[in-house]
C-alpha cells in the first residue's frame, strides 16, 4: 500500500494535537500512514510515541533552527521534497491556519489541486467538506496531482492501533526566499488546562447576555465543570468581554463539539456560522424569541446569572 | 508606499448562500453580492499606513463584471484608483489558478505591500496569501492583529493558538489581516461622490500573458462532484425558567451523558 503522509500539528504544552490522531486514523484507510513532523531541534522525540500509537508505520522528521524560526515557507519546502521523493496517496494536513498555509504552498510548488475543510475522505479521493457556514454539503475531488486536503478537527473518532515507527530524519535545505518572514518573539498567553477550542468535544460559550468580562467566569466555571473549552461570540469579544482567540463564528474559529452550551447569546448568523455542527447544542437565553432557539436541542428559556448556578450547583451534587 | 489591496467581492454571508445546480460554482446571481468584509480591514489598513507614510493605495479585484459595484464600494473608503480583472474564461477557476492570475497582475502593479483580508466569507480557505507569496517569491506575514511599517522594514503581531507571535519581513510582502487590527471607516457622502470619477483599469487574461486554459473550469485543479443542503437543524424542547431551569438542564445533560 502507498504511503500517506500525515503533517503532525502540535503544541508545545500540550503535545500532538487530536486533529493529528484523527488524520493518522484517516490515513489508515486510504494507506499506510507516515507521520510528517516539521519543527525545531529534537521536535519529533516527544511526539513519536503517541503518533506510533495512532498508526505511524513511519515519522519523517525534519529538525531545524530554520524550519522553526519562519512561518511556514521552509516546512512547505521540506515537504514539497518529501512528496516528490515518496510519492504518497495523499497529503493530510490539519485545517488550522498553519495547516492551510503550508498546504497553499505546496499546492503552488506542485502545481496540485488543493481542498480544504474536508471531513470525510473516501478511498477513491472523493471528499466531503461543509460550506457555508455548515448549510451546504460538498463532494469534491482533486482532479491535478494528489490528493492534498486539510482536515478539521473534530472530524472524525482517533482510534488507536499501534505501530512502531522508524524515524527517518530529513535533511533541510531552505531557500533564503523560504525565510523572508522570520518569527522574532513568541509570546504564551495564559490559557490554564483548559482543551483548544477547536479540538474540545464541550465548548461553553458566552455572548452580549453576559453582560461584562467579570461575569465570564460563570462560563468558565461551567466550562471546567464540563470538562470544556469557553468560547465567545462577536458582540461579546467586540465588547471586550473576553479575547478575540476565542471567538466563535464566521471571523472567528469554526467548532464541531459534541456539546455546545451557548449562554446568552442571540444566535445571529455570524455566530451560527462557527457553531452549527455540533453534534448537541443546549442554550440558556432570557428572550424566548432568540434564534439560538431554533438550533437547540434544549433550551432555557431564563436569566442565565439564576439558571447557570444552579446547573453548576447541579452537577457538583451529581459528581 | 505603493500598496495593492486585494478585495474580493462574496455572497453576503448574512443571507442564504448556495452553489449553482448547473456548475457547481458559488451562486452569485441570486445573491446580495459584498465587499469581503475582512477585506474592508485591509483597505483601512493600507490607508492608515498610506496617511502616514505617503503613497497610493490601489484596489486589485479579480470577479465578474458585477463585481465593479464592490470595487466602487472600496473605492469611497479612500483608495486611489483599481484595478479589475474580468473575463468570461475566469468563470469556474479554483484557487490555484486565481492565485496565478492575481500573481500576474501584482507582477504589473509593482507593489511594495499587497494588504488582503484573512480569509473570504464565501469559502473560508485561507490559501491566497501565500500562495501569491510563493508564486511572487516574497514574504508573506499572515493573520495580523497589529502592523507597524518602518520604512521597509513590517512588523505584524499574530495571534496562535498558544499567544501571539511577532514577525517580520521587509518589503515587497504580503499581509493578510484579521478583523481585530482596526476599525474600518464609513464612506463619506465627499467619498462616495469621489469614488465615481477614480480610474479603474481592467485587465483581462491577455492583457496578462494567462492563457484561458490555465484558469476556468479547463485550468482547474480540483472539481466539485455534487453538493445538497445540509437539513436545517430543528429546535428540540424548550423550558421556561420557574426556578428548577438550571436542574432541568443538567437533566438534559445527564440523558444525553455529558454529566
Amino acid at each position: 500500500m502507498s504511503e500517506v503522509l500525515v503533517v503532525v500539528e502540535a503544541t508545545r504544552e500540550f503535545g500532538v494535537k487530536k486533529v493529528t490522531l484523527e488524520m493518522l486514523t484517516l490515513a489508515r484507510g486510504l494507506g499506510t500512514p507516515s507521520a510528517v513532523v516539521l519543527g525545531g531541534p529534537g521536535a519529533a522525540e516527544a511526539l513519536s510515541a503517541k503518533l506510533g500509537e495512532y498508526g505511524a508505520e513511519k515519522i519523517y522528521a525534519a529538525e531545524s533552527e530554520e524550519i522553526d524560526g519562519y512561518l511556514v515557507a521552509p516546512k512547505a519546502t521540506v515537504l514539497a521534497e518529501l512528496v516528490q521523493r515518496v510519492q504518497p496517496a495523499a497529503v493530510l494536513l490539519a485545517s488550522s491556519q498553519e495547516g492551510k498555509e503550508i498546504a497553499a504552498r505546496l499546492a503552488v510548488k506542485l502545481d496540485n489541486g488543493i481542498l480544504t475543510d474536508v471531513v470525510a475522505l473516501a478511498a477513491d479521493g472523493t471528499a466531503t467538506q461543509v460550506a457555508f457556514a455548515g448549510s451546504t454539503i460538498v463532494k469534491s475531488k482533486v482532479t491535478r496531482g494528489l490528493p492534498l486536503v486539510t482536515v478539521r478537527p473534530n472530524s472524525l473518532n482517533p482510534e488507536p492501533a499501534a505501530a512502531s515507527p522508524a524515524v527517518e530524519q530529513l535533511t533541510v535545505s531552505v531557500t533564503d526566499t523560504d525565510k523572508l518572514a522570520k518569527v522574532v518573539d513568541r509570546v504564551a498567553e495564559q490559557k490554564g488546562s483548559r482543551p483548544e477550542l477547536t479540538e474540545a468535544s464541550v465548548v461553553v460559550s458566552g455572548g452580549r447576555g453576559v453582560g461584562n468580562a467579570d461575569n465570564f467566569k460563570l462560563v468558565e466555571e461551567l466550562a471546567d465543570l464540563l470538562g470544556g473549552a469557553v468560547g465567545a461570540s462577536r458582540a461579546a469579544v467586540d465588547s471586550g468581554f473576553y479575547p478575540h482567540q476565542f471567538q466563535v463564528g464566521q471571523t472567528g474559529k469554526t467548532v464541531s463539539p459534541q456539546l455546545y452550551v451557548a449562554l446568552g447569546i442571540s444566535g445571529a448568523i455570524q455566530h451560527r456560522a462557527g457553531m452549527q455542527t455540533s453534534k448537541t447544542i443546549v442554550a440558556v437565553n432570557k428572550d424566548a424569541e432568540a434564534p439560538i432557539f431554533e438550533l437547540a436541542d434544549f433550551g432555557v428559556v431564563g436569566d442565565l446569572f439564576k439558571v447557570v448556578p444552579q446547573a453548576a450547583e447541579e452537577i457538583r451534587k451529581r459528581k | 508606499m505603493n500598496i495593492v489591496v486585494l478585495v474580493k467581492q462574496v455572497p453576503d454571508s448574512g443571507a442564504d448562500r448556495n452553489l449553482r445546480t448547473d456548475d457547481n460554482t458559488v451562486d452569485r446571481g441570486s445573491a446580495n453580492n459584498v465587499i469581503n468584509e475582512m477585506d474592508e480591514y485591509a483597505i483601512e489598513e493600507a490607508l492608515k499606513i498610506k496617511e502616514a507614510h505617503g503613497g497610493e493605495v490601489t484596489i486589485l479585484t479579480m470577479g465578474p463584471d458585477r463585481a465593479t459595484e464592490s470595487i466602487r464600494k472600496a473605492l469611497s473608503m479612500g483608495p486611489d484608483k483599481a484595478v479589475h480583472v474580468v473575463d468570461d474564461a475566469l468563470h469556474g477557476s479554483c484557487a490555484v489558478a486565481t492565485s496565478k492570475v492575481l500573481a500576474a497582475a501584482l507582477g504589473q502593479l509593482n507593489a511594495d505591500l499587497v494588504l488582503c483580508g484573512a480569509e473570504s466569507t464565501d469559502g473560508r480557505v485561507q490559501v491566497m496569501p501565500h500562495m501569491i507569496a510563493e508564486r511572487l517569491g516574497v514574504a508573506a506575514l499572515t493573520g495580523a492583529r497589529k502592523l507597524t511599517v518602518d520604512g521597509s522594514t513590517l512588523t505584524a503581531e499574530r495571534q496562535t493558538e498558544e499567544g501571539y507571535e511577532v514577525v517580520t519581513a521587509s518589503t515587497p510582502a504580503v499581509v493578510s489581516v484579521w478583523d481585530t487590527i482596526n476599525e474600518p471607516r464609513y464612506p463619506s457622502f465627499k467619498g462616495i461622490m469621489a469614488a465615481k470619477k477614480k480610474p479603474v483599469q481592467t485587465l483581462s487574461l491577455g492583457d496578462l500573458g494567462v492563457a484561458p486554459t490555465e484558469v476556468g473550469f479547463d485550468g482547474a485543479t480540483s472539481t466539485v462532484l455534487e453538493h445538497s443542503k445540509r437539513p436545517p437543524r430543528s429546535g428540540g424542547a424548550k423550558v421556561t425558567d420557574e426556578g428548577d431551569g438550571g436542574v432541568k438542564l443538567v437533566e438534559f445533560l445527564a440523558t444525553e451523558k455529558f454529566v
